[in-house]
């Protein structure tokens, strides 16, 4: 008894006392017990052995026109994803050389008639085989028929951008927008600072600074042919650049009696010379200019406050936003107004076109060089864009339509067919903050939005049905940009962060950190090999591969 | 003393006297010689007096100049400069930016940390000596022990902490002094927010006071940041930072802090 006693007499003075008073450390996290995980683990192990040789009964069914490929297919639960595009490949009498990939979606016809969603979210696309991804990640029975849903992909592949390649300073005030030229060999960015900047891309130096305007340069616009610029002010002009030579075009275009919010050119289908240059402004008027003359065509004045976006369609109309929470279609030839689709309930932030891909590029696409866009012809050029509207007009049903849609300050998106009639085709809800934009992917078939709730969602491009959300900024989402192959979509933010997505597994891909504040503009070329971002920082960055 | 308007009601009546705007000019033009007799001739109180009513009406007049100068030069000028705080359209006339900046990176804040300096809104406070903090407790049998103390200052204790038995409890942080949570006011938001207290990182009174988590006006505490959302270069989410105490916690039952940026 008594040792014990000394014992602890012992113990209180050699321990230091300030052990019992140290502050506990924060940030213990809780482990998660291994053995649960591996036990699971051995369990869809011990699946997978049991099915690997299991055949499964699948009707192929074509996304675009939902009409079926062949008749009820028994196929082995092994089947990968190549083996399925090949089969669908051949079964539609595709040469070897013109084989396209396909993504793949499975829906599972169970007996109660369900379609196996859970809470509203598509499944995403089979990432290796059948056995993997549906009987053994999904749990479904093989002995269930399942309905295998194909889309075709681009045939090319956008690499994700992964590191800053240069960060351009030389703005000295926030760069407010950024734009690649149509052919993606310029870089534009406008600035607080009332300059336009025209970087070199290969060296990544400035090539030429134009300056001219006297407020925020708020907008810039590439001609589908790349040969002219126009950038709009808050001095509510709006001017006109050679890009290549930094010269400016001729005085400004004046007119406007409120800043220029919104720039859009006349699509290259429509006018080979790329001549009509439509300007929105916060005077609540739309005007069309004629470039080369530098002439005032009509003005569009049906709005009743600010117009805050502006596109201009593939099919000869001119789409307008405004804050007055209408959006508005114009004739593009007489100026008429055409109709006026109503639905929002506040301010109209942002339009997307399902045509703006084709609308932007002109005649560029990805098997030109540039020194091939360059040096093309009028004509040519004329012939190669009409044959891409036409081929994508030839499309059935939806998908061959011009879609349109619209967000807003009250959380929601529209989609609409505006050619067709003022009846939404859709009312996307789901955004718990105003949405900011909205950009569809260059194959029309997917919608991505971006709102102040920190989140990106992806919608179906033609009817509108939820697809998912991408969490992951912690800030407002400003923009968002596609890449050019349709499989990944860029979103940049408040947070300081750009972020890129990948389409098929709805997860994020690339987190690109480097901007030291909020991120104003994000553009992805068309080419697909580079990202541009500026913001408040001032200094504008490159990203690539 | 006059009554009623007489004088008036006389100019209404007959009109003035025929020379009445040429005498009416040669006395204002005559004004300024007559001031100068005064203020040359005036001694004493009156001078006082007089000159700094003078005084006050040059200022005036000055100022009423330079003024119609300003506004003819605007004119020559004609143009406005270019505002600052550039945004972009979509972000106009949108209320209630809350500007969450990119606050500082973490090897500004490392470095601060080795150096063990911070600047810091309170940077001199008043020591605290042992008598004030502690109360000496008497214990044993017949009270005539008095090694244990009591800590009569507001304190932090961390999540898991479970008091030692009596024998070995040298310091007793009571309950009622316990806190979690501080009021802290981010100063360029200008905002307050009720957040976790994650540490004390000093009290600048005693390096024991500092493991004891005593929390005095003064202390620097660490606190969790992750509501606020705010993000460092590398675009990951802050959540620990520090905040000063600007009041006496134990006079005041709550705690209030500046975050230090």
């Amino acid at each position: 008894m008594k040792h014990t006693r000394d014992e602890h007499k012992h113990d209180l003075h050699t321990q230091p006392r300030e052990k019992e008073i140290l502050p506990q450390q924060p940030g213990e996290r809780y482990v998660k017990p291994k053995v649960a995980k591996a036990a699971l683990s051995v369990a869809l192990e011990e699946r997978r052995t049991q099915l690997a040789g299991a055949t499964v009964v699948a009707q192929l069914i074509s996304d675009v026109d939902g009409t079926a490929l062949g008749g009820r297919l028994a196929l082995p639960a092994a089947t990968t994803v190549g083996q399925l595009a090949e089969l669908v490949n051949r079964l539609t009498a595709t040469a070897a050389t013109d084989a396209v990939p396909y993504a793949f979606y499975v829906d599972v016809t169970d007996s109660n008639g369900s379609d196996g969603l859970k809470d509203g979210k598509q499944e995403s696309a089979l990432a290796s085989s059948l056995l993997d991804d549906v009987l053994v990640g999904r749990g479904v029975s093989a002995e269930l028929g399942l309905v295998i849903r194909f889309r075709p992909q681009a045939v090319f592949r956008v690499r994700t951008v992964t590191r800053c390649a240069a960060s351009l300073s030389g703005h000295t005030e926030a760069v407010l927008c950024v734009a690649f030229s149509a052919d993606g060999t310029l870089l534009a960015t406008g600035s607080g600072d009332t300059t336009v900047r025209v970087w070199d891309l290969d060296t990544s130096t400035p090539r030429h600074t134009l300056s001219g305007h006297t407020g925020w340069v708020q907008m810039l616009a590439f001609a589908p042919d790349s040969r002219v610029l126009a950038s709009g002010s808050t001095d509510a002009t709006v001017r006109l650049w050679d890009p290549r030579s930094g010269a400016a075009l001729g005085p400004p275009l004046r007119g406007h009696t409120g800043l220029v919010s919104a720039l859009a050119w006349e699509p290259l289908h429509r006018n080979k010379a790329c001549a009509r240059l439509a300007s929105a402004s916060k005077d609540a008027t739309v005007r069309v200019w004629h470039a080369p003359s530098r002439a005032l065509l009509f003005t569009l004045a049906s709005h009743s406050a600010p117009v805050a976006c502006l596109k201009w369609g593939a099919e000869g109309f001119i789409y307008s936003g405004s804050r007055d929470k209408s959006v508005r279609v114009w004739d593009a030839d007489s100026g008429k107004l055409v109709r006026v689709l109503d639905g929002h309930a506040h301010w109209v932030n942002a339009l997307a076109l399902s045509t703006e891909f084709l609308c932007r590029t002109g005649a560029w696409s990805h098997d030109l060089s540039a020194k091939q866009a360059r040096e093309m012809s009028q004509d040519e050029a004329l012939q190669i864009a009409t044959d891409r509207y036409n081929k994508y007009a030839a499309q059935s049903g939806p998908a061959g339509k011009e879609r349109l849609a619209s967000c807003s300050d009250d959380f929601t998106i529209f989609l609409w067919s505006p050619t067709e009639g003022k009846k939404p085709i859709a009312r996307l809800t789901g955004h718990m903050q105003l949405v900011n934009h909205i950009a569809f992917s260059p194959d029309g078939r997917t919608l991505a939005s971006a709102s102040f709730d920190k989140s990106v969602k992806l919608w179906d491009g033609l009817s509108g049905k939820f697809i998912d959300t991408l969490r992951g900024h912690v800030g407002a989402v400003y923009q968002v940009a596609f890449s050019s192959d349709s499989r990944q979509v860029l979103s940049g933010s408040r947070d300081s962060t750009l972020k890129v997505w990948d389409l098929a597994t709805r997860k994020l891909k690339m987190d690109l950190p480097g901007h030291a504040d909020e991120v104003y503009s994000v553009d992805w070329s068309p080419g697909g090999d580079k990202v541009a971002s500026g913001g408040k920082d001032r200094v504008v960055k490159i990203w690539r591969h | 003393m006059p009554q009623n308007e007489y004088i008036e009601e006389a100019i209404k009546k007959h009109g003035r006297r025929f020379d009445h705007d040429e005498r009416k000019r040669k006395r204002e033009a005559r004004e300024g010689h007559k001031l100068s007799k005064i203020a040359q001739s005036l001694t004493g109180f009156k001078a006082k007096l007089y000159n700094k009513k003078r005084h006050a009406e040059k200022i005036q007049m000055k100022k009423t100049i330079k003024m119609h100068d300003e506004r003819d030069n605007k004119q020559k000028t004609g143009q406005e400069p270019v505002a600052d705080g550039a945004v972009p359209a979509y972000l106009l006339d949108r209320e209630n930016q809350t500007r969450a900046k990119v606050l500082s990176n973490m090897i500004k804040q490392k470095r601060k940390e080795k150096a063990g300096k911070w600047d810091v809104p309170i940077p001199k406070v008043k020591g605290m000596d042992e008598a004030e903090v502690f109360r000496v407790v008497k214990s044993g049998k017949r009270k005539s022990k008095e090694w244990k103390r009591m800590i009569t200052k507001a304190t932090f204790v961390g999540e898991g902490f479970t008091r030692k038995p009596p024998k070995y409890e040298r310091f007793i942080r009571p309950m009622a002094l316990r806190y979690k949570k501080a009021h802290v006011t981010h100063p360029e938001l200008g905002a307050t927010f009720c957040l976790p207290i994650l540490s004390v990182k000093k009290n600048p009174s005693s390096p024991m006071y500092t493991q004891l988590g005593v929390i005095t006006k003064g202390t620097v505490v660490e606190v969790n940041v992750s509501e606020l959302g705010l993000v460092t270069q590398s675009g990951k989410v802050v959540w620990g930072k520090y905040a000063q105490v600007t009041n006496n916690p134990e006079n005041d039952g709550c705690i209030n802090a500046v975050l230090l940026v």
